[in-house]
């Protein structure tokens, strides 16, 4: 009964999905299943952040190594939850100026507001612009022409590098019919038009050679899923 | 750039300071085995230079380098273009502040595209801070430069919507069984700009911003794919440019990668609605493109000097 449920209910909207797609008159089934999924995945949030709590909880009840970093994240999460839930500091909406509780949690001024504008935003824009400095790390340790392939890896990295920026269009600016009226021919050559041609052909070509194959998996998986035969999403108990 | 290292000395005197432990390095053991044991800190303070210094440079002077629009920034560029004023566009800001950087230079100028053509602009999010994009973006271009456009009549804000895929596989087909009220908490039947509107399928352009998923691939997938009236055009990451390249032109009308794409496309709207003195806030794809090229640059020279090192130690042990 425990998994028979549920595979149940996974080969039900499955089935009804896939139906939905295909058949004109299933259409609104296929709309009514994917409400239901945004309402679910709604919930979805309240349940995560009822795992994280019980997560960092444990953490800290059992001093794990680094418990405190999990009392930082408890206090972000909660002070979060309490501004933005309680609408500290926002004025009431024009609408309803009698209540409040009418105004929108992210209205300038409100401490919701604040905590985004000056403590998410900086530090998640942070984190992200270290990438740019491990990248320029990598590129000495890691990138070697050791072998044919890493060689046309590396000119092929070469050139976007380059082409994504003014010095591929400087550097090739003199390939120009205006300096010889045979460079016409060769403008393809220029690093900029090089770019355009490696993103639209070479990368387009593999990358669509993936996203078939991947395709395929997807359909193979999913099925296997839908009938049963793959139950691993289910778990062990 | 004589006269700004003439006006501006002591920055490069504070970059030559920084770096003269590195050369006394190179003096004392030899290039060579500096190179084998550089300390990876020295790249990064490189990095940090080849990034800051530009920035300084371009802040200062006012200077960007010239910008040859791609024939993709083209097509994006004119699939706004070819609207005509009072059009519904839908502006989906799938993106957070991580990719800010990266992705609101074309997102401000999206807006201001929109804003200059007089087009309905719907904007909502597949992110949970998406809202917060939208908001930052409304109160750089709308509120201060296009102050006769109305909340509710010209543009509003739906807001975010948990579901990733679903929401669009919904909206698609009927906008109102997920939105019943905007991002404020407004009804939808009192907002006047969204009287007549079902579906996105009314919409005569889908504008995506993307971060990552759920983004442009879900908009092809879900929107633009099944219903082949829908256009859609995006602004992505560098990362994610090459993953949807396979669906332009037919499923993906214009498509912007990274900073290079957004100055491209900054560059057309500048010229094109900018006016003479354009305000810098719409330069700041074009600004951008400074720090990355002297960064590519730097990668490039790194990728070459350890290279050398590598063909060197390879011939020594060789003999």
């Amino acid at each position: 009964m425990k998994r028979t449920v549920p595979l149940l209910i996974t080969a039900v909207v499955g089935f009804t999905l896939i139906g939905a797609y295909f058949v004109p008159y299933t259409q609104s089934w296929g709309e009514t299943v994917a409400i239901w999924f945004d309402v679910l995945a709604a919930i979805a949030f309240i349940l995560g952040g009822g795992n994280l709590l019980r997560s960092h909880l444990k953490r800290i009840s059992d001093q794990q190594s680094g418990w405190a970093y999990s009392i930082i994240v408890l206090v972000s999460f909660l002070g979060t939850l309490f501004v933005g839930l309680g609408k500290i500091g926002a004025a009431p909406s024009p609408q309803f100026p009698d209540y409040g509780w009418s105004g929108n949690y992210r209205q300038t001024g409100s401490a919701f507001w604040y905590s985004y504008q000056y403590a998410f935003q900086p530090l998640t824009a942070t984190i992200f612009a270290l990438l740019a400095f491990y990248i320029a790390s990598a590129a000495f340790r890691a990138f070697r022409a050791k072998n044919l392939e890493a060689s046309l890896l590396l000119a092929t990295a070469f050139i976007v590098l380059l082409g994504r920026t003014f010095a591929g269009v400087a550097l090739t600016a003199w390939i120009d019919p205006a300096n010889w009226q045979g460079f016409r021919y060769f403008t393809g050559l220029r690093l900029e038009n090089l770019t355009v041609y490696i993103m639209a052909v070479f990368n387009t070509a593999g990358n669509r050679a993936i996203m078939i194959g991947i395709a395929l998996g997807i359909v193979a998986t999913s099925l296997k899923i839908l009938i049963g035969v793959d139950r691993s999403y289910l778990g062990k108990d | 750039m004589g006269d700004f290292l003439r006006d501006q000395w002591w920055v490069v005197a504070i970059f030559i300071g920084t770096l003269v432990p590195l050369v006394r390095r190179f003096a004392s053991v030899g290039a060579m085995e500096a190179l084998r044991t550089l300390d990876r800190r020295w790249i990064f303070l490189l990095m940090l230079w080849s990034v800051l210094f530009p920035i300084y440079f371009i802040g200062v002077t006012g200077r960007t380098f010239p910008e040859l629009p791609s024939a993709l920034a083209h097509s994006t560029f004119d699939e706004l273009d070819r609207l005509a004023p009072g059009d519904p566009v839908l502006l989906s800001f799938d993106y957070d502040p991580a990719s800010e950087g990266e992705l609101q230079p074309m997102a401000t100028a999206f807006v201001k595209h929109c804003a200059e053509k007089k087009l309905k602009m719907y904007f909502m999010s597949l992110w949970p801070v998406g809202p917060q994009m939208v908001q930052n973006t409304v109160d750089k271009v709308i509120r201060p430069d296009y102050p006769r456009l109305v909340y509710g009549q010209d543009y509003v804000n739906l807001g975010y919507k948990s579901g990733n895929e679903a929401v669009i596989r919904v909206i698609t087909t009927n906008i109102r069984e997920l939105y019943t009220t905007d991002s404020r908490g407004t009804a939808m039947q009192d907002i006047p700009m969204m009287n007549g509107i079902t579906s996105v399928q009314q919409m005569k352009l889908i504008i995506n911003v993307s971060a990552g998923y759920p983004g442009v691939k879900e908009w092809v997938q879900y929107a633009a794919t099944p219903y082949a009236t829908l256009h859609l055009v995006a602004g992505t990451t560098g990362v994610q440019a090459p993953l949807v390249y396979p669906y332009v032109p037919r499923q993906l009308r214009g498509l912007l990668g990274a900073i290079k794409g957004a100055a491209e496309y900054e560059k057309l709207v500048i010229d094109t609605y900018g006016g003479p003195n354009p305000d810098p806030k719409y330069l700041e794809g074009l600004r951008r493109m400074g720090p990355q090229l002297v960064a590519h640059l730097l990668i490039i020279m790194l990728i070459l000097v350890a290279n050398f090192l590598y063909f060197a130690d390879k011939r020594a042990v060789g003999r």
